[in-house]
């Protein structure tokens, strides 16, 4: 029994020491995003920030395929309203067909999908040094870093599920240049601290100043990349936040729903004992 | 079978159906009289939970169907669609999503339960058996579940389970180009798949309806590992076995909730939130983790054929644990050297799963070797050595002695 205990202590030790070895990614820092925990909500100003760099800096070579205009209305997103989404589609120009079948341009209307920056795959990659950006919709749920263990255990109970929106903004802010001494970067490739390797094919996008805001939110890079990491969290999980709110419900439920049904087991069983 | 009473319907137009089609008597024998052992503890409740578990794959996955495209060039975003347009269509996605994890918890539960007080042993060798088959059909069906979403990580897993039956010698790619319907996996495999993943669930119905039919012939185990031997053993399955096996499916569900509502995409790899693409590998190619024991068994053996061998010999060899197994006492409660053996076999089994996770370098590719070793010698060595060598504790004479005993 005693000699079994130390080797499965000896196994337990090997195998939790062993992701000790580091991996080729940097964690990024945890910021605090007001859709995280069991209460989580989006910031409906943020919200809108976060569209408006998206609009004016990423849409210009990702696209947002999965989402139409309408979804920026939807409830519990950033609150546009009615008009103000029928105003926001009719400033992009969608490609159609007109009623004779020829290619046309016509305004946008809501329930189109937000138009792609390149028309295909292809000419995504020959305009970006052979990257084709990826697309926006799932961002920010596509996008992790290991947490290594015990970590991944106890994310389930403190409901830590931010690390896509935690990803992205560190890799808005993470661009070294000129990169540290030792890097390796190739050409066409730049320096980022918490991309895998450390190599990023896209251009630092965002920079202090570049995005007016209308609301006196600070403009500089440590607020955009919040912002933008927030939409894309909306983009990527629009029903967050009715998710969440059932979800208290439900659990409620259950636990009073588990100790009705205890005591009634109690009570059955009570004349076997 | 005694039961403890009968059914006798007092309504004249159920007494003229019951003699026609006695439906509602073996309803009423089968889940109201049928007689369960007093001394069921809660471990015996993942059998209800499982088949609860089943119901709700079966109902959300039907729904899930009515919106779903199964198309290489449309999958990916009908999932999407179903997240974001469909009412309800997250809740119905992250359910079913969720509930494979779930279903395959209970059933990694009821499994080690049975070993754990031998409930595979004579006479429940078929029951045990079509158990095996049961999580073989949900082995299958949740692979194929995984591929329907057709992002990065279920083409990479596709491409890399149908490829393990190209290891077998001169027919291999034959039968992996047959299960492909083409050159590489592609829009017939995923048809094909979608197919297969609406019938094998209710190929598990079926086969549960079996699995239940030989425990009610056989009655079922209990922690004693000994047979009821007069009525004061059982009490009748309803309302004691129903209001238990109820409470912690309540208690089941407050987990499983907490995965839907609050953490839903903890046990789903971020990879597959990427459209499937076939140009690009992803770094690493990590099954779900209910698969993960095997996937590590698969990989510790350098050569691919016997690691294949391996790997579905490590499932395969759960059918003749009855007669591996040589010891005439079932509980583990009264076989003290098989219990320390038991849970080693736990620990392994949980730690081949972790480095199922793991690269396949280093120190991994050693503990994996050495778990693997264990995991088998397990069932060829120490199960058919122990019931030769070991002394086992004295059982009590019943089940009532036995939880009178425990009381005093």
């Amino acid at each position: 029994m005693k000699t079994q205990a130390i080797i499965l202590g000896a196994v337990l030790a090997a195998v939790i020491a062993a992701p000790a070895v580091a991996e080729d990614q940097v964690s990024p820092p945890r910021l605090t995003w007001s859709f995280a925990g069991p209460f989580g909500k989006y910031d409906e100003a943020q919200l809108q920030r976060g569209f408006k760099i998206y609009r004016e800096v990423c849409s210009n070579c990702h696209s947002l395929n999965l989402l139409s205009i309408r979804n920026l209305g939807d409830i519990g997103g950033p609150g546009f309203s009615e008009a103000q989404v029928a105003q926001i589609a009719s400033e992009y120009k969608i490609k159609d067909l007109d009623d004779s079948g020829q290619p046309t341009e016509r305004a946008g209307r809501p329930a189109d999908h937000f138009p792609a920056p390149f028309p295909n795959e292809a000419a995504a990659k020959a305009a970006n040094g052979g990257t084709a950006p990826p697309d926006m919709s799932t961002l920010a749920k596509a996008r992790t870093y290991a947490r290594g263990f015990p970590w991944w255990v106890i994310d389930v109970f403190t409901q830590y599920q931010e690390q896509g929106p935690d990803y992205i903004a560190a890799i808005l802010k993470g661009y070294k240049d000129p990169p540290p001494a030792g890097a390796n970067v190739p050409q066409g490739g730049h320096y980022n601290e918490y991309f895998p390797g450390h190599n990023i094919a896209m251009p630092p996008p965002l920079s202090d100043g570049q995005v007016k805001y209308d609301d006196g939110s600070s403009e500089n890079l440590e607020q955009y990349s919040k912002d933008i990491s927030a939409f894309l969290e909306w983009a990527a999980e629009p029903h967050l936040m009715a998710r969440k709110r059932i979800g208290f419900q439900v659990i409620i439920f259950l636990i009073v729903l588990s100790g009705l049904l205890y005591f009634t087991k109690k009570k059955v069983w009570s004349s076997v004992h | 079978m005694s039961g403890h009473s009968t059914y006798q319907p007092q309504n004249k137009f159920l007494q003229w159906f019951e003699k026609r089609l006695p439906i509602g008597g073996l309803i009423y024998s089968s889940f109201v009289a049928y007689p369960t052992p007093r001394n069921l503890n809660y471990w015996w409740t993942f059998g209800g939970i499982l088949a609860f578990m089943l119901g709700v794959q079966i109902i959300t996955g039907i729904v899930l169907a009515m919106h779903y495209t199964p198309n290489a060039d449309m999958a990916f975003s009908s999932v999407e669609t179903i997240m974001r347009d469909v009412n309800y269509g997250w809740l119905l996605r992250y359910v079913h999503a969720t509930g494979a994890s779930m279903f395959f918890l209970a059933v990694y539960i009821h499994m080690f339960r049975g070993m754990y007080y031998g409930s595979y042993k004579e006479p429940r060798e078929v029951l045990w058996i079509l158990g095996v088959i049961l999580y073989l059909l949900m082995m299958a069906t949740g692979f194929m579940g995984y591929v329907l979403v057709w992002g990065q990580m279920s083409f990479w897993a596709a491409t890399v389970i149908t490829n393990l039956f190209s290891a077998i010698p001169g027919v291999g790619d034959a039968i992996v180009t047959w299960l492909w319907g083409g050159y590489a996996v592609g829009n017939p495999t995923l048809n094909r798949f979608f197919s297969l993943h609406y019938l094998l669930p209710f190929l598990i119905a079926g086969v549960v309806v079996l699995h239940v039919w030989a425990l009610h012939v056989v009655g079922q185990n209990n922690p004693t590992g000994i047979e009821p031997k007069s009525d004061k053993d059982t009490v009748p399955f309803t309302p004691y076995a129903t209001i238990k096996d109820g409470f912690l499916m309540a208690v089941y569900c407050i987990l499983f909730a907490w995965l839907v509502f609050y953490v839903p995409n903890f046990l789903l790899a971020a990879d597959n939130y990427i459209p499937a693409n076939p140009a690009v590998t992803p770094s690493e190619i990590v099954p779900e983790w209910y698969y993960l024991p095997f996937y590590a068994i698969l990989r510790s053996i350098p050569n691919k054929l016997l690691g294949v061998c391996a790997l579905f010999g490590s499932i395969g060899i759960l059918a003749f644990l009855p007669w591996l197994d040589t010891s005439p006492v079932r509980s583990a409660r009264y076989r003290p050297i098989y219990r320390q053996f038991f849970w080693l076999f736990v620990v392994v089994c949980i730690g081949l799963g972790y480095l199922g996770s793991k690269p396949p370098e280093g120190v991994y590719v050693i503990l994996s070797r050495l778990f693997t070793a264990y995991y088998f010698a397990y069932f060829l060595i120490v199960l058919p050595l122990l019931g030769i060598f070991e002394k086992t504790k004295p059982l009590p004479s019943s089940i009532s002695e036995s939880v009178l005993g425990a009381k005093a």
